[in-house]
C-alpha cells in the first residue's frame, strides 16, 4: 500500500499544527463558533449528540497493521474503547474530548493518518473497491489512481469551501464493488480498444434526499487527463452549483438543472483550458503510484492440493465450512483466498469494533494477510491475501475474536448508520432496528437458503445506511415526536444500480422485524430456483409484497 | 486610515470601495479617486470611464471573470468579494483572473471571508486582503499566510505539482 514519503508527512503536520492553532483560539474565545464549525468538520470533528465525533479517513480502505494498532490505542486512552467502521470506508470515534483532539491527530499522524477533509463541503475521502488487486475479475487495479487523486484532492486551495460534500469513488473491476453510480464523480477504470488505460466517468449520481444514479458524461477519458479533467468538474460545481439551499447544493442537482449534456460540455469547455497544463499526469508519476500497489510475496502453491486440504476440513467441521461458503471469496492468485472478517454479530452496532479486536485483527493480518487489512463500505474488514492452507487457522482464531459470523452478504450483514443513538441529524434509532432484525433471522440455514440480500437501513433521509440502494431499505422517519420505519425494495448498488421503490405507509419500531419477514416469505413463495430477492422483485413488482405486508390492514 | 494585508505587510488601504447600489447601474455615480466599483458598473461605463487610472473592478461571488476576461490587465487592483466566508466561489475566480487572464496586478479579497482562508486564498492568486470585519487583528492574521508550506497541487504560487517536482 502507499507509504507517506517526507512531503506526505511534511504536509500532515503542517495541518495539524494549524489545527491545532485553531482549536486554541476557539476555546479561548477568539474565533466564533460559526467560523470554527467549517474548520473543524474539515479536520473530522462533529458536535454529536452526546459528545463529539471524530472521523479519520481509510484512504480507500487500505490499512496496515501499524496503523490498526494505532487505532486500538486511540480507542483505548482517547475514547470509550471502540470505535466504528462507516459506509464509507472510514473509522469514527464517537466520544473524544475536543481538547484532545489535536493531540489524536498527532498521534495519528505518526501513522499516516489523519481527518482531514473526511467531512464538511470539501472532496471527502475517496473511496473504491475492498477487493482491488486481489479479485479475479478486475481490470486494471483502481487503488494507484485513488492514491493520485488522494494527493490531489488533499488540501486542495481552490476547493475547501464547495456548496456542498463531494464524494469520488473509482473501481476497476467488472463487478462494481465501490457503487460509483451513487457517487457525485464515479470512475470506472478501463481499456480502450487500442489497450490505453482511462476511466468511464460517471456524474451526479448519490443518495440522499435526492437520490440519484449518476449519469456517464465521458465514456473514455484516458489517464494521465485524469486531475484536469476532475479539476474541470470540480470548477464548474464550484462556481455553479447552487448555495442558497443546502438540499439542492449537491453536484446532482447542478447536472439535472443544466442536463446532463449541457453539463458535460460545460465541463468540456472548462477541460480545454487545463488539460494540457501542469495537472497533466506523467507516465512517472503514475508508475511510481503503481508502484506502491505490487503484488506481496505470494507463494507458488498448487492450488488443487491446497482447496483438496480446505474441502477435507470444510468436510468435518460444518460450521467452517459456513464460513468459506459466506466469508471467504475467490483470489486471483492459484491457492490464496480472501476472507472478510463479519463485523455483523447480532447484538453489537454493525460496524463497531473495540480496540482489542483492532489489535487482534492487526495481529491476524500481520500473521495471514502481509501485515495489511481493507475496510468495507459493507462495513466488515477483509484481509485480502490469505494462503488457502491456513483459512482453518484463520477461522479458529476469527471465532475466538468474534469475527466469524458467517453472514456476509446475507440479510443478517446488515448495513446501517450510527443513527440516533449517536447521530444529532437522524430521526430515528437504527441499530435497535439492525439487531431486532437479526434476531429474526437467527436461524443460519435458513438466512443461506436466502443468499444474497442488501438490507441497508439509514436513521434519516440524509442516507448514511444507503437505504435507497439496498435490496430492503429501511428508512427512520419523525412523525409528530414518533419514530417510524419506511421501507423500499429494489434497490441496487452494483452496475445494473437502481433505487429502491417506496413500498408504503411506514410502521413502528416493533413491527419491523414481522414486516421484514413479511417480505422474505413473498419472495421465498415466489422465487424460481436459484433467483436472487432482487431478481425476484424485478421480475414480480411491488404488488405482491404490498399486499402480503398490509394485509391486515385490509 | 484603514488598513489590509498586502504582500505579507500591513499597509494603507488607499482604494475606496463603491458598494453595489440599487437600480440602474449606468446611472452610478462614479466617485473621484482610488476606487475599486462593482464589476457591471464598470461595464456599462466603459466608455466614459476608460481614460482613468484610478479605476478597480471587484466581482461578487456570482459574477465571472469571463466579464473582463483578457482585459483584466488594465486594471491595477481586482477585487473578489465573500459576500459570506463560506461562499468558495472567488477561489475559482481568482485562479481564472491569474492563470486564464493573465492578470498581474494586486488581487484582493474583500468582504466577509477569514484569517483561516488565507493560505488557501493565496495559492489561488490572492496577494492583498481586506477584512470586512474591522475587527480583524491583521498582526496574528498574516501568520495565517503560511499555514501549509508545502502542498500536492498546482496552483498560482506554484504552477508545478508535487509529481513534477518530487525527488
Amino acid at each position: 500500500m502507499y507509504i507517506y514519503d517526507e512531503y506526505d508527512h511534511s504536509i500532515l503536520r503542517q495541518r495539524i499544527a494549524q489545527f491545532r492553532g485553531q482549536t486554541e483560539r476557539f476555546l479561548a474565545g477568539e474565533l466564533p463558533p460559526e467560523q470554527f464549525l467549517p474548520l473543524r468538520l474539515q479536520n473530522g470533528l462533529y458536535v454529536q449528540r452526546l459528545a463529539p465525533m471524530l472521523r479519520i479517513n481509510v484512504p480507500y480502505g487500505m490499512v496496515n497493521s501499524a496503523q490498526l494498532r494505532k487505532l486500538a490505542h486511540i480507542a483505548r486512552h482517547y475514547d470509550k474503547g471502540y470505535c466504528h467502521v462507516s459506509t464509507r470506508q472510514n473509522i469514527q470515534y464517537n466520544w473524544p474530548d475536543l481538547t484532545e483532539v489535536p493531540d489524536i491527530l498527532a498521534e495519528l499522524a505518526e501513522v499516516g493518518m489523519h481527518g482531514t477533509q473526511s467531512s464538511g463541503n470539501c472532496i471527502r475521502n475517496t473511496t473504491s473497491d475492498q477487493f482491488a488487486g486481489v479479485a479475479p475479475d478486475e481490470v486494471i487495479d483502481p487503488r494507484p489512481y485513488c492514491e493520485i487523486i488522494r494527493q490531489w484532492s488533499s488540501f486542495h486551495p481552490e476547493f475547501a469551501f464547495l456548496p456542498r460534500k463531494f464524494k469520488i469513488s473509482v473501481t476497476g473491476s467488472t463487478q462494481d464493488r465501490a457503487a460509483v453510480q451513487v457517487h457525485d464523480i464515479g470512475l470506472e477504470v478501463v481499456f480502450n480498444d487500442k489497450g490505453e488505460t482511462g476511466f468511464k466517468v460517471y456524474v451526479g449520481g448519490g443518495l440522499g434526499r435526492t437520490p440519484v444514479i449518476g449519469v456517464a458524461i465521458r465514456e473514455f477519458l484516458p489517464e494521465e487527463d485524469l486531475l484536469s479533467y476532475l479539476e474541470a468538474i470540480l470548477r464548474v460545481y464550484n462556481l455553479f452549483g447552487r448555495r442558497d439551499n443546502k438540499y439542492k447544493a449537491r453536484i446532482k442537482i447542478l447536472v439535472r438543472a443544466l442536463t446532463p449534456e449541457v453539463f458535460a460540455q460545460k465541463v468540456e469547455d472548462e477541460w480545454q483550458h487545463l488539460k494540457d497544463g501542469y495537472n497533466k499526469l506523467t507516465q512517472a508519476e503514475i508508475q511510481r503510484a503503481k508502484g506502491f500497489f505490487t503484488a506481496p510475496a505470494y507463494e507458488q502453491i498448487d492450488n488443487a492440493a491446497a482447496q483438496a486440504t480446505v474441502d477435507a476440513q470444510a468436510a468435518d467441521s460444518v460450521a467452517f465450512g459456513k464460513w468459506l461458503q459466506r466469508n471467504v471469496r475467490a483470489h486471483k492468485i492459484p491457492g490464496y483466498a480472501s476472507v472478510t472478517l463479519s463485523l455483523k454479530p447480532t447484538g453489537v452496532a454493525p460496524g463497531d469494533i473495540t480496540d482489542s479486536q483492532l489489535e487482534v485483527i492487526a495481529n491476524l493480518a500481520d500473521k495471514f494477510s502481509f501485515g495489511e487489512a481493507r475496510t468495507t463500505h459493507e462495513q466488515n474488514i477483509v484481509l485480502a491475501d490469505v494462503k488457502k492452507t491456513e483459512l482453518f487457522a484463520l477461522w479458529q482464531e476469527c471465532k475466538a475474536a468474534g469475527f466469524a459470523t458467517p453472514n456476509i452478504g446475507t440479510i443478517t450483514d446488515i448495513i446501517c448508520c450510527p443513527g440516533g443513538d449517536f447521530c444529532s441529524l437522524a430521526n430515528a434509532k437504527s441499530i435497535p432496528i439492525a439487531e431486532a432484525i437479526q434476531r429474526q433471522f437467527e436461524d443460519l440455514d435458513y438466512v443461506y437458503d436466502l443468499g444474497d440480500i442488501d438490507l441497508n437501513i439509514s436513521g434519516c433521509m440524509n442516507a448514511c445506511g444507503h437505504h435507497h440502494v439496498g435490496h430492503i431499505g429501511i428508512l427512520g422517519v419523525d412523525k409528530s415526536g414518533k419514530e417510524f420505519y419506511q421501507v423500499q425494495l429494489g434497490g441496487n448498488a452494483s452496475n445494473d444500480a437502481s433505487l429502491g421503490d417506496v413500498l408504503g405507509p411506514s410502521f413502528g419500531a416493533d413491527d419491523m422485524p414481522a414486516v421484514i419477514q413479511k417480505i422474505v416469505d413473498v419472495y421465498v413463495a415466489n422465487r424460481n430456483a436459484e433467483e436472487l430477492f432482487i431478481d425476484t422483485y424485478r421480475r414480480i413488482g411491488a404488488a405482491p409484497f404490498k399486499e402480503k405486508v398490509y394485509a391486515k390492514a385490509n | 486610515m484603514p488598513k489590509l494585508i498586502k504582500d505579507g505587510l500591513i499597509v494603507d488601504n488607499i482604494w475606496a470601495l463603491l458598494a453595489k447600489g440599487e437600480g440602474d447601474v449606468a446611472a452610478v455615480e462614479v466617485p473621484a479617486g482610488q476606487v475599486l466599483i462593482p464589476v457591471a458598473v464598470w461595464l456599462a461605463q466603459k466608455d466614459q470611464l476608460q481614460n482613468r487610472t484610478d479605476i478597480g473592478v471587484w466581482f461578487d461571488s456570482d459574477e465571472s471573470a469571463e466579464l473582463i476576461g483578457n482585459d483584466a490587465n488594465r486594471f491595477a487592483v481586482i477585487g473578489v468579494n465573500f459576500p459570506l466566508f463560506m461562499d468558495g466561489r472567488s477561489f475559482s475566480t481568482a485562479r481564472l483572473l491569474r492563470e486564464r487572464y493573465g492578470f498581474k496586478g494586486e488581487l484582493r479579497a474583500v468582504g466577509n471571508f477569514i484569517r483561516d482562508q488565507l493560505c488557501y486564498l493565496r495559492r489561488c492568486g490572492v496577494n492583498a486582503f481586506a477584512f470586512a470585519n474591522p475587527e480583524t487583528n491583521l498582526e496574528e492574521a498574516v501568520k495565517s499566510l503560511t499555514d501549509l508550506q508545502e502542498y500536492y497541487q498546482a496552483s498560482v504560487d506554484q504552477p508545478l505539482p508535487l509529481f513534477r517536482r518530487r525527488a
